[in-house]
């Protein structure tokens, strides 16, 4: 006897299929019926024998899709369908409490905006603690390419993950956990990191079950004492071929707006540009970005060599995206943070925060809240407004999220 | 239950135990493969098709596919397993084991039953033969082609019943069913829907999906017969059957998908418009979808049929899907409603289930057909376009049964001679119509490419792309 996988499953296609019956007749153990519109086939009676693949003069029988455990389709769902969803569309968010210490870091990095934000009304529905450290998935590193010029201190590296053809749903601004290997001093395992995915929601290669993430090796504190990170060591070693136990997705707040006319002003720092590549790209890789609302991306590095993702941000043409860079090092020019390209921009800028079609994501260091923040407050000064009015009202429409560490 | 290719007729069914069965069935085999050539498609003895061959009957085995000249396509002798046990399920039989041999009352018509349908099987193919020098991709002429040779299987199914059942009677049928030729003014196929052309794809898909759903039906109500070599056959002739409904399903719903999409892109219904496009418009898909429905009708036979009643009786010939029907599988009192004219009005009444099998049959096959009307329906009304296919009614344009000698409008008012030669051009087929259909029919044969008139399927066969070879001319 065969078993059925639980990641995949068995779907007969309706808009192919033409109710022939060979299949339910094939069937050895009966786990194909139909109603009045559609054959259907009982995940938990299936055990994946395939005997009715063969005969199916249609193709229509021959589809396994990705599903998250114990989500199956039901057969209520499947009679009402027209056509396949698409492979990933499982829009099932499990109610399971998020692990603790990914509560913590997250309520630590959204502290900067002040309060609890919502999702984007037009946001896609995330699923999330598909996998969790009782249950892991385990992903093959596919890629590890470092982002910063060889002349950078920083190394800053672009990884991607492979899922192996199992359905691991992420949208833009999701985060997932990994978990390195062995034990801290004390002999516990390491405590889990969260990552911002830096692809958008049909992964790094479209269509096969991938996420790309920014990795920046740890070598020092925030007071600049000499510290190897454990977790970002751990990646950025990471050799193509070698398996990370990760687990997620997580976030359901930091999520892009899908609604047609909507605009995003991304504000970061260093690997905080990993949600806003995501983002970025979706908007690039849908058919016809024009129509859109604007893209403006306030981006801050110490010098060119360190910015992650600086070659293929240059070569997105201007109408698609409004790219303001700050660099805080680069020899014989004036220290630049986001901020003080955020001011430079200030007709735009209020422009924007004021209208309800855009939102806002910042995404860093820790250090450039209270920059932007006082930008903003600068801005709103100017323009005969009010910081402290307008933030509970952005949150309130959830417009304004923040994620730093 | 694998399939033995060792002998010169590949079978399941131990042949080579059986000298005399063997010879007699070797001797037709000769003149099967000269029928082949003569009237199979056309000018294809050189060309490889990937095609699906039988190499056991079981799930795992019947579906192999490979590139076989068609001349070298094994055609054999497959039928479904053996049931332990098998009782004969309906009439007046009812939990008597089931048959291995014809009894002797029932012989003369039973072998009328294997021969009729038998007839139908070569009777496509000859209906089909140009149809390959016209086709709109490799892959339609691919899909063509499995369907002939599978017809030509079929026939060898039913040959085998009359050879190893029928003494030399059925011999004789066997050679009759290679000397008859479809359309033939002295020698014509049995059924008058097997003389009628098949002239173009258009007419080849209605067919594959309306006449070849008729012989699903019958396939079936035969697979449920207390003769069980007949039932075995035609259980296993099914498998292959639906192959033919999906080419005939998804050929009229690409047609359709393509329709559709130029009458959204140039925003137009107009049926002038459309034809100038090179795309066949939906109200002349609905004239054929008309006379097609209307002629297959026929095949069923009178609604009130004594000879249904008897095959029933007999335990020869079941309902569909008889043993998952309820409680009564001898139709001594029950009823079933059949349609009856008084003067310009249509009423139904009850009549004696038993003598109105082949209404309810025929009922079947119409809820089926309309299934795939519905599946056709989601096209246009995907693309936001108001047009929808419908059924006429069933009493509309027959020749056989109680409309026979009525006419009726598709929407089944009872309608004058003169109504009917004023209106019969917008509701069938005219001449201009068909020349125009065939004025589309130009062969395309490079992979992946395709007619104007019609779109690319979904999904290529046995999971091959598209645009695959399905094929090789040398």
């Amino acid at each position: 006897m065969t078993t059925a996988d639980p990641t995949k499953q068995h779907l007969i296609d309706p808009g192919i299929c033409i109710r022939c019956n060979t299949c339910e007749e094939t069937c050895p153990v009966n786990a194909i019926t139909h109603d009045s519109r559609n054959y259907v086939v009982m995940a938990e009676v299936c055990e994946d024998c395939r005997a009715c693949v063969p005969p199916c003069p249609t193709g229509a029988i021959d589809n396994w899709f990705p599903i998250a455990p114990g989500k199956a389709y039901t057969l209520e769902e499947q009679y009402s369908w027209d056509e396949l969803p698409a492979p990933d569309a499982q829009p099932v968010a499990t109610t399971a409490a998020e692990p603790e210490d990914v509560a913590r870091l997250t309520s630590e990095a959204t502290a900067g905006q002040g309060g609890p934000v919502a999702a984007p009304w037009s946001a896609e529905k995330p699923v999330v603690n598909l996998y969790n450290e009782k249950n892991p998935i385990s992903a093959t590193v596919a890629g590890n390419f470092r982002l910063t010029g060889d002349k950078a201190s920083a190394d800053i590296r672009h990884i991607v993950l492979d899922f192996g053809g199992v359905n691991f749903p992420l949208l833009e601004g999701q985060n997932i956990g990994v978990i390195p290997p062995g034990t801290d001093e004390a002999g516990r395992p390491h405590h889990v990191r969260l990552y911002s995915v830096a692809s958008p929601r049909d992964g790094e290669r479209p269509g096969y079950h991938n996420c790309a993430i920014t990795v920046k090796r740890v070598t020092a504190d925030h007071e600049g004492k000499p510290v190897k990170g454990v977790g970002s060591n751990y990646l950025c070693d990471l050799k193509k071929g070698d398996k990370v136990q990760v687990i997620g997705p997580f976030g359901a707040a930091f999520l892009m707006p899908n609604h047609a006319g909507s605009s995003l002003m991304m504000i970061c720092t260093g690997t905080g540009s990993a949600p806003m590549r995501a983002m970025t790209e979706r908007r690039r890789r849908k058919a016809q970005p024009k129509e859109d609302g604007k893209l403006m991306l306030f981006f801050g590095a110490r010098t060119p060599d360190e910015l992650p993702y600086f070659g293929p941000l240059m070569k997105l043409p201007k109408e698609f995206i409004d790219i303001n860079f700050a660099f805080s090092r680069v020899p014989g020019q004036p220290k630049q943070y986001v901020q003080d390209r955020i001011r430079e921009r200030h007709d735009d800028v209020w422009r924007q925060l004021n209208d309800e079609n855009c939102y806002i994501y910042l995404c860093g260091l820790k250090g450039m809240e209270k920059g932007v923040d006082e930008a903003f407050r600068d801005i709103c000064r100017q323009h005969g407004g009010d910081w402290d009015t307008l933030l509970p009202q952005l949150r309130e429409k959830s417009r304004y999220h923040v994620e730093t560490y | 239950m694998s399939i033995d290719y060792s002998q010169k007729i590949p079978n399941n069914v131990d042949l080579a135990s059986n000298k005399t069965l063997q010879r007699a069935l070797e001797h037709w085999q000769p003149g099967f493969l000269n029928w082949w050539g003569e009237m199979g498609p056309d000018n294809t003895s050189q060309a490889e098709v990937y095609l699906r061959t039988a190499i056991s009957v079981d799930p795992k085995g019947w579906a192999h596919f490979d590139y076989v000249k068609m001349p070298d396509y094994r055609w054999g002798i497959f039928l479904a397993p053996q049931e332990a046990e098998r009782k004969v399920n309906f009439g007046e039989h009812i939990g008597q084991p089931a048959w291995q041999e014809v009894p002797g009352e029932y012989r003369s018509t039973l072998r009328r039953i294997i021969v009729t349908q038998g007839d139908t099987e070569p009777a496509s193919v000859e209906q089909q033969r140009h149809l390959g020098m016209t086709c709109p991709s490799l892959y339609d002429m691919r899909n063509l082609f499995q369907v002939n040779v599978e017809e030509g299987r079929h026939l060898w199914a039913m040959v085998y019943l009359l050879h190893a059942h029928f003494g030399r009677d059925g011999r004789e049928e066997g050679e009759a069913l290679l000397e008859r030729r479809s359309g033939d003014a002295d020698n014509p196929r049995i059924l008058t829907a097997f003389n009628e052309k098949t002239p173009d794809w258009l007419s080849f898909f209605m067919f594959t999906f309306i006449t070849d759903r008729d012989g699903k039906f019958q396939l079936a109500a035969l697979a449920e017969s207390g003769f069980d070599p007949l039932a075995r056959t035609c259980k296993f002739m099914l498998t292959e059957e639906a192959h033919h409904l999906f080419v005939g399903e998804s050929g009229i719903s690409r047609i359709i998908q393509r329709t559709c999409e130029m009458m959204v892109q140039h925003k137009t219904d107009d049926p002038a418009k459309l034809r100038a496009m090179g795309v066949i418009d939906l109200p002349t898909l609905q004239k054929y979808l008309n006379f097609h429905y209307s002629v297959t009708s026929d095949l069923y036979g009178a609604e009130i049929s004594s000879n249904a009643a008897s095959f029933y009786t007999n335990g020869l010939k079941g309902r569909y899907e008889e043993t998952k029907l309820g409680e009564d599988h001898r139709l001594d009192t029950a009823e079933y409603p059949v349609m009856e004219v008084v003067g310009d009005k249509i009423i139904v009444k009850q009549v004696p289930a038993l003598t109105a099998l082949n209404e309810r049959l025929r009922d079947d096959w119409v809820k089926d057909v309309q299934g795939g009307i519905d599946r056709w329906n989601r096209v246009p009304e995907k693309l936001g376009i108001p047009f929808r296919f419908a059924l006429p009614h069933k009493g509309f344009h027959r020749k056989i049964g109680i409309f026979g000698e009525l006419h009726l409008s598709p929407d089944g008012r009872v309608i004058s001679e003169a109504e009917w030669t004023h209106k019969h051009r917008d509701w069938m087929p005219t001449a201009e119509d068909r020349a125009f259909v065939q004025s589309l029919m130009g062969r395309v044969a490079e992979p992946g490419k395709f007619a104007n008139w019609i779109s690319p399927p979904a999904r290529g066969i046995n999971n091959q792309p598209v645009d695959f070879e399905y094929v090789r001319f040398n």
